[in-house]
């Protein structure tokens, strides 16, 4: 439905503000820490300090005495519990399942990573359970840690589980078939292009940190969670049937006001089980509220991947092959999706823009005594664009032609386009979206503002990449022949009520998307009526339809177009009333602005006349429509959306110091049909916040004995507004996706995919301008980095 | 955080009697020391709290003219109130963020004496004195070493009086996380002399460069510097910076400062 006509109503192509904005930024949100039950205990969890340990022996005897306490929880009490579980099986390239190590919701026999969970002690007071975890004693004999990939995978490695065969969870191959035919292209190549890079491990750190409270009703047997959730339906799943067999009727989530997720809050966590499962053990509710310093040993991370790429190229600079070689780090368990994102949500995309016929990567997965990693905003998809790009930009120098050019020649132009990676683009056009950077960038001015800059003693670099991603997760089919466990469709139900007001139930979860305020906007559009006339309800399991949540920038592409399905049903049960209330045919029942017109008269009724009818049957078609005006609809997208963009980014390097700068930042996505340009120009934002704060700054780091060395915000940097440039952000005129009823795509990761490579290529650029023989450093390009680049070359 | 109990006391006798209480410890600005209580990493008995005792908070300049400032001036009234001498004024309006310098304080900054806070760097760098409930010590002799001074157990901070150079400039380069000074260079000109500190380098705390001191003694120039350096064996090395990285900045930041001074 892209519309090209002003927008009306607030509907779709309106940039109303936030209204969800007013209770956040006033004090007035529900976040689940806000959530107080009577006679709440709290949990404080006594984790791990070291990486790699086995348990001899807890001695509990003088910390069960101390005051307040009420109970203390060891992995003894959960050996009928089930693994936290994955929901994902790969199979590896020989056919195999990959290895998968029980996950229990506390240590059993050993501790594998620093913050892993010993033990949980209950209390009155927060205070009371932290003296009391103090207390505890504790005989854990110290193993070696396995931290590093490579030395994870020799021979003779001590392994993170005894019980496994290595610490090799996969060893994956795509398109595997295709092995050989892309050893002899790059043998046979005119020129081969090779960058070995590191994708470096991030720390989530959503603003809210995670908080879980358990309740139990004593009266109906019904168990409640409160969770920091980005998809309680799906926690309520794995939890209820997996972890604590709680059947779903009889077990509620509730996932309120989120302030910010990035992927760490889609898994389901052990404090989660935990809280359930000890509030009907103690008959009282039970929260535990993670503290930022808990939340760096806790959170699933991000990205830490190593690679090797290699593009080929013939002797006219077209690609011919691209081969990859990646460690992927797993962390010591399986977080709920760790195995597809260095699989298939990254390996799907390494055709990128590209025609390249023959495309092969091989993933081996690694278990490290590391906290686990699973997807972080974008996952899998960054990792994919920062190789390819980086690849294609030291293809470009070696060659000794124009980055832009090189990507030009090579693009995919015809749509639908199979890949050779499984997927089908349905629709794009990356040669307007390289004309529109070139313009909004302003890269002809380049030559001029890097005089300027070197005249003020800094060194100027551009740097360019080009980028796809795989959105709107996704194709249930598909999916499962991929190995996920679980169905990946929308749902929503429209209540329209008696006086034409609206409730939208949707299984979609937004904490910091919007939808609050874009989601009416197409139902607004849809039917002509103020966006204000429409509420949206999600985030829990008791009123709103089964759904998976948000994540994979699905929410508009997946949950919109559920939206859409049940508003049309909505729509045409109107009709239906109207035509009898009216006396006409249904098929001549107009529906504009709100009001029902039959073509040919001047015979109207309002929205309002239509909905209280339907509420209050007197005159109705009782033989042809059931009372009610309430639709459900599951939507179950038929392929993935492919947002693509191209981005330009300039930087100043201070050649005394190695420290980068960005001066100039623009973007030209394409996000098919934009609902609210405002709210998308906030989440490129802060995606492109998120991917420069990896390129420039954040770096989770971990000494060889596992301790976690950027474990605050003392030495994990964070990025900070100063750190931005002033963002030209282009997302007009999008190709729409061919295959929803919107023509959406979904934008909420975009700028975290196509930022890091083009802040590196960048730096790359700037220090060659210099004369540096650097062509790559790896993120982050902290000040150390680039000067330590500049002294050895 | 562990239970303690506060004291307020309202005179600095007050203070230096709650400060004898086993496992006592002086609370300033306590932009370190919440924290640390916070993690649990510190279990005083009592706080004493500082920041109640009149006289010690302002800013003045004696009849010798020196600047005295007292020891509970937060980094914000100091970047307000001390423009006579603009490298300090302009070092405090740049530590930390605004809660920071609505909340910390000078006094507590230098008995912490924190091998990356900026205040060692000006108090040493301008010659200043350290005036305590009980003495007053020379900025040579009070800093010694990483979290280290020549304070007594129980001794209180209450005035710190900066000779005001002619000329002067703090540059720093900030530890990108933190934003504390992973180097930060201070150098003030007076009639008789340069002075250099150097904060955030050394694995010894703040220390006086004299080789820089010297060369900029004799032509106060950026250019003067040429081929000064220091050694990089008693550097810091960490995540952020290794003893070679800061061996530079010091030249660098060094340079920084003279040509911001000039």
């Amino acid at each position: 439905m892209p519309k090209d006509n002003a927008p009306v109503h607030g509907g779709i192509g309106a940039s109303p503000k936030r209204r969800e904005d007013v209770r956040f930024l006033s004090g007035t949100g529900n976040y689940t820490d806000d959530i107080n039950l009577r006679g709440q205990a709290y949990v404080h969890f006594l984790r791990s300090d070291i990486a790699h340990g086995k348990i001899n022996g807890l001695d509990l005897s003088e910390a069960e005495q101390m005051p307040g306490v009420l109970r203390i929880f060891t992995g003894e009490d959960f050996k009928t519990a089930g693994s936290i579980p994955c929901g994902w099986q790969i199979t590896d390239r020989f056919g195999q399942p990959m290895q998968e190590p029980r996950h229990p919701i506390l240590c059993e026999t050993h501790v594998r990573h620093v913050g892993d969970p010993i033990a949980a002690i209950v209390a009155e007071t927060l205070h009371q359970a932290r003296d009391a975890a103090e207390a505890i004693g504790l005989d854990i004999e110290e193993l070696p840690a396995v931290i590093d990939m490579r030395a994870a995978l020799e021979d003779g490695a001590t392994k993170v589980h005894d019980d496994l065969a290595s610490n090799l969870c996969f060893d994956w191959g795509f398109v595997e078939e295709n092995r050989q035919a892309v050893d002899d292209a790059i043998s046979s190549a005119a020129h081969v292009t090779t960058v070995e890079l590191v994708n470096n491990r991030m720390v989530p750190n959503a603003m809210e940190p995670r908080v879980a409270i358990g309740d139990y009703n004593r009266g109906t047997g019904d168990s409640t969670l409160y969770t920091t959730s980005q998809n309680p339906h799906v926690i309520r799943l794995l939890m209820g049937a997996f972890v604590l067999n709680i059947p779903e009727h009889k077990l509620r989530v509730v996932a309120p006001d989120v302030g910010g997720g990035f992927g760490s809050k889609i898994f389901h966590y052990a404090e989660e089980a935990f809280c359930t499962f000890a509030a009907k053990a103690l008959n009282r509710p039970v929260k535990w509220t993670c503290t930022r310093s808990e939340a760096f040993l806790s959170d699933a991370q991000g990205r830490d991947h190593v690679t090797k790429i290699e593009l080929a190229l013939d002797k006219d600079n077209n690609f011919t092959a691209v081969r990859t070689d990646t460690l992927a780090n797993m962390g010591a368990y399986l977080s709920t999706f760790a195995p597809s994102i260095p699989t298939w949500l990254h390996g799907t995309l390494m055709a990128g823009n590209y025609k390249t016929p023959l495309v092969y990567l091989n993933v081996r997965a690694v278990f490290t005594n590391t906290i686990p990693v699973d997807a972080y905003r974008g996952a899998g998809r960054p990792e994919a664009t920062y190789q390819l790009e980086r690849v294609i930009d030291k293809a470009a120098r070696e060659l000794g032609v124009d980055p832009i050019a090189l990507r030009r020649q090579n693009f995919v132009t015809e749509f639908p386009y199979q890949t050779p990676v499984a997927v089908e683009y349905d629709a794009g056009d990356f040669h307007r979206l390289a004309d529109k950077l070139e313009a909004k960038a302003d890269l002809e001015g380049f030559a001029a503002r890097r005089q300027q800059s070197e005249a003020r003693g800094k060194l100027r670099g551009l740097g360019v990449n080009c980028f796809i991603e795989a959105c709107g997760i996704a194709p249930s089919n598909l999916v499962g022949q991929l190995g996920a466990r679980a169905g990946l469709y929308e749902s929503a139900t429209v209540r329209v009520n008696a006086t034409g007001g609206i409730t939208v139930m949707t299984g979609s979860h937004s904490h910091g998307q919007g939808h609050e305020t874009a989601f009416p906007q197409v139902v607004a559009d849809m039917i002509g009526i103020d966006a204000n006339m429409i509420e949206i309800v999600h985030g829990d399991t008791a009123n709103t339809p089964m759904g998976m949540g948000t994540y994979g920038s699905r929410s508009i592409a997946v949950g919109g177009s559920a939206m859409v399905r049940a508003t049309e049903k909505i729509i045409a049960k109107a009709k239906k009333i109207a035509a009898h209330i009216m006396e006409a045919s249904d098929e001549d029942i107009e529906l504009k602005d709100g009001k029902f017109t039959v073509a040919g008269t001047d015979k109207s009724l309002a929205w309002g006349d239509v909905t209280l009818a339907a509420y209050v049957p007197h005159n109705y078609p009782l033989d042809e429509v059931e009372p009610g005006l309430e639709e459900t609809a599951f939507y179950d997208p038929n392929n993935f959306t492919y947002p693509a963009g191209a981005y330009a980014c300039e930087v100043e390097v201070d050649p005394e110091t190695g420290k980068v700068t960005i001066q100039k930042f623009t973007t030209a996505d394409d996000f098919g049909t934009v609902v609210n340009p405002m709210i998308v120009d906030g989440q490129v934002h802060g995606g492109l916040a998120q991917g420069i704060g990896q390129a420039l700054m954040e770096n989770c780091i971990y000494d060889a004995d596992g301790q976690l060395l950027s474990a605050s915000y003392m030495d994990y940097c964070m990025p900070r507004a100063d750190d931005m440039p002033f963002f030209v952000v282009d997302h007009s005129n999008g190709t729409p996706c061919t295959h929803n009823p919107l023509g959406v795509k979904g934008c909420g990761e975009a700028g975290t995919i196509g930022s890091p490579a083009t802040v590196v290529n960048a730096v790359v650029d700037a220090l060659q301008s210099a004369g540096h023989k650097v062509d790559h450093v790896d993120m982050p390009l902290t000040p150390l980095r680039v000067w330590s680049a500049m002294q050895q070359g | 955080m562990y239970a303690f109990e506060i004291e307020r006391p309202a005179t600095i006798e007050e203070a230096v009697r709650a400060l004898s209480a086993e496992e006592a410890q002086p609370l300033a600005g306590g932009q370190t020391l919440i924290p640390t209580l916070k993690q649990r990493l510190a279990m005083p008995s009592v706080l004493v709290s500082l920041t109640g005792i009149s006289g010690l908070r302002g800013i003045r300049t004696d009849e010798g003219g020196q600047l005295c400032i007292g020891a509970s001036t937060t980094h914000a009234e100091v970047a307000a109130g001390a423009g006579v001498f603009p490298g300090l004024a302009t070092m405090a309006g740049r530590i930390g963020d605004p809660a920071v310098r609505n909340r910390g304080t000078m006094g507590g900054s230098l008995a912490n004496n924190d091998p990356s806070a900026c205040y060692p760097a000006a108090a040493l760098g301008a010659g200043a004195t350290i005036v305590t409930d009980r003495r007053e010590i020379a900025a040579d002799d009070f800093f010694q070493g990483m979290f280290d001074t020549a304070l007594d157990e129980g001794e209180i901070i209450t005035e710190v009086r900066f000779p005001v150079p002619a000329a002067s400039a703090y540059a720093k380069f900030e530890q990108p996380a933190s934003r504390f000074a992973l180097v930060g260079a201070f150098v003030a000109r007076f009639p008789g002399g340069v002075r250099v500190a150097i904060t955030g380098a050394s694995e010894g705390g703040v220390f006086r460069w004299a080789e820089a001191e010297e060369a900029l003694s004799r032509d106060f120039t950026a250019s003067a510097l040429e081929g000064v350096s220091v050694p990089s064996g008693d550097m810091i090395g960490d995540l952020h910076g290794t003893p070679e990285y800061r061996a530079h900045l010091v030249a660098i930041m060094t340079r920084r400062a003279v040509t911001a001074a000039a």
